[in-house]
């Protein structure tokens, strides 16, 4: 343990903050401090200041009067600017919701209140989650702490940034094709993308609803698991949110699935290597890793942005000028209104993926896109089904490339998309993965790995990342 | 599939978005170079067995509730991020003449 609140782990906080050994109003000031001093790696976009003063104040409150406290006393955490604290703006990175308040909020978040955490900032990320960078948010990039030249990937970018660059213990983000796990691989922490329905989405800014997921970040996958034992849960507010009866037990020798189509054309050397020193260290302590076919991961990204833009097509049509969020000066009708409140609102990549969602969903081409991607979707899915028939895990990587430097992609949408390869298939498939830290390139940059498993199986591929982490240590 | 301007101002219209022209031939390139790498898709299908169109992903048989009224958002919180409202209604630029 060391001096500084911001360098805790999540146990180490609530035990301190439970002991007296330092109140919630100290650990939070810390936090507090810390991110004014690092303004400019551009993590938050609302620093939360006095709310979690407050918040921090009741926690310490609570404890003099001798009430229990959570599982997450006065631990800071950082969310996703797209998912709603009652009464603190939410602008999803865009302009269109520049000065919002949320009238209600997340489920997540009353979970997390419930069990003492303090909320210090809404965090940086990519307009409506739409990007791999954190590059296309209305309030300017995030950086990463590695190196302030290089994007922290995305869309989550900021929550990872605050949680690597010690700004909050841990945070949120969300995790449509990658959201969660590529900036946690970039910026050298865990991401967990959860299994879809193992977290409840009430509250969440929808962007793609048969992909999006509620995830978590943290420094240690014990963190992120203390985390995620906290939100997820059924919830009736959320028709997907799922009840669940209890995961198999799992085995103590694995056997981990090594997809051979993930480690082909276009994957860094260092990442490889990196990657097949990790397996062999499970194979010394007694899991077996057999190589397995997803045959059909190479349709994975086409198959994702006919998806991901028509299901954010249609999700984004509610911002019309009318119900919240900005409106166009002036019009001179009705549809004048919306088409100008739209223009005026939405950043690039949104209305590319706009116009791509429309056009994919307009008539004439529905069956053509729409249809076939459905049906690939199912091939993608099947292939997983199939590989989990002989392993507990797969074990891939998280990002084909480390941070690469801001701008680098910014010109070429179509490559900007492909940062996805590893990680949309399984969104596309529901399933829960985890990007956890297995190494680093030679120019010091953070190398992710990433292991998938059953739907719900959760706890069975944190304690594989857990693993990950000791050989590391 | 080539990409016209007219395909792309058409569905410009179609999704309420009002573009300049320069955003007609900039988002239309990237469309069509998206759309191409997507045609790619129509091979996997020739090639997979007839796949189903996947839904639900996991399914839940227990979802329902019972079909009783519950609290819902109140009126005026529902209107507080609206930019323009009069009473208890949203306003809008007139629709009919």
């Amino acid at each position: 343990m060391t001096d500084s609140p911001t360098r805790w782990s999540v146990a180490e906080t609530v035990e301190r903050v439970e002991r007296g050994e330092v109140t919630a109003a100290a650990a939070t000031g810390a936090h507090l401090t810390r991110i004014e001093e690092r303004r400019s790696l551009n993590a938050y976009i609302t620093v939360m200041a006095d709310q979690a003063r407050e918040q921090a104040a009741d926690i310490d409150r609570k404890r003099a009067a001798g009430e229990s406290l959570g599982p997450l006393a006065g631990v800071p955490l950082a969310i996703k600017d797209n998912i709603l604290v009652a009464g603190v703006p939410c602008t999803c990175g865009s302009r269109i919701l520049r000065d919002w308040i949320p009238p209600y909020e997340a489920t997540v978040i009353e979970r997390l209140r419930g069990a003492g955490a303090v909320f210090v900032g809404k965090s940086n990320c990519d307009e409506f989650a739409m990007g791999s960078t954190t590059e296309n948010s209305h309030y300017g990039p995030s950086r990463n702490p590695h190196d302030p030249e290089r994007v922290p990937g995305g869309s989550s970018g900021g929550s990872a940034v605050a949680v690597a660059d010690f700004q909050a213990v841990a945070g949120l983000g969300s995790d449509t094709g990658g959201s969660v796990r590529l900036p946690a691989a970039l910026c050298g922490v865990v991401g967990l993308k959860p299994t879809y329905g193992a977290v409840s989405r009430w509250g969440l800014v929808a962007f793609a609803s048969s992909l999006d997921q509620i995830g978590v970040f943290g420094r240690t996958v014990a963190d992120t698991k203390a985390v995620f034992d906290v939100i997820r849960g059924h919830d009736p507010r959320d028709s997907t949110s799922m009840r669940t009866n209890g995961a198999r037990p799992a085995p103590k020798q694995l056997t981990i699935g090594w997809p051979e189509e993930y480690y082909g054309e276009g994957l860094d050397a260092e990442i490889r290597h990196s990657l097949e020193q990790t397996a062999n260290r499970l194979k010394d302590s007694g899991h077996k890793i057999i190589p397995v076919s997803l045959p059909n991961s190479k349709y994975t990204i086409a198959v994702y942005y006919v998806i991901c833009t028509a299901e954010a097509s249609s999700n984004l049509a509610r911002y019309d000028g009318v119900k919240y969020g900005h409106r166009a000066d002036s019009p001179d009708d009705l549809l004048d209104m919306y088409r100008h409140t739209r223009a005026e609102g939405f950043g690039d990549e949104v209305k590319r993926r706009i116009l791509l969602g429309t056009y994919v969903l307009s008539a004439g081409y529905y069956d053509a896109y729409y249809g076939t991607a459905q049906k690939v979707r199912t091939l993608i899915a099947d292939d997983f089904t199939r590989a989990f028939a002989t392993v507990d895990c797969l074990l891939t990587p998280t990002s084909p490339t480390c941070a690469f430097k801001l701008g680098e992609k910014m010109d070429d949408p179509l490559a900007m998309y492909l940062s996805d390869i590893y990680t949309t298939s399984i969104n596309l498939a529901g399933l829960p993965a985890v990007s956890v830290p297995c190494g680093t390139s030679k120019g010091g940059l953070p190398i992710g790995a990433q292991v998938i498993g059953r739907p719900f199986e959760e706890h069975l591929i944190l304690s594989v990342a857990e693993e990950i982490e000791k050989h590391r240590r | 599939m080539a990409i016209t301007p007219d395909d792309v101002a058409y569905t410009a219209r179609l999704a309420r978005l009002a573009l300049t022209d320069e955003e007609i031939a900039r988002l239309g390139r990237d469309l069509g170079r998206i759309s191409a790498y997507v045609a790619q898709l129509t091979e996997a299908v020739a090639a997979g067995e007839a796949a189903r169109p996947v839904l639900p992903l996991i399914a839940d048989a227990e979802a329902l509730r019972d079909d009783v009224v519950q609290p819902s958002l109140p009126v005026e919180q529902a209107l507080s991020g609206a930019p323009d409202v009069k009473g208890p209604f949203f306003r809008v630029p007139k629709v009919i003449g």
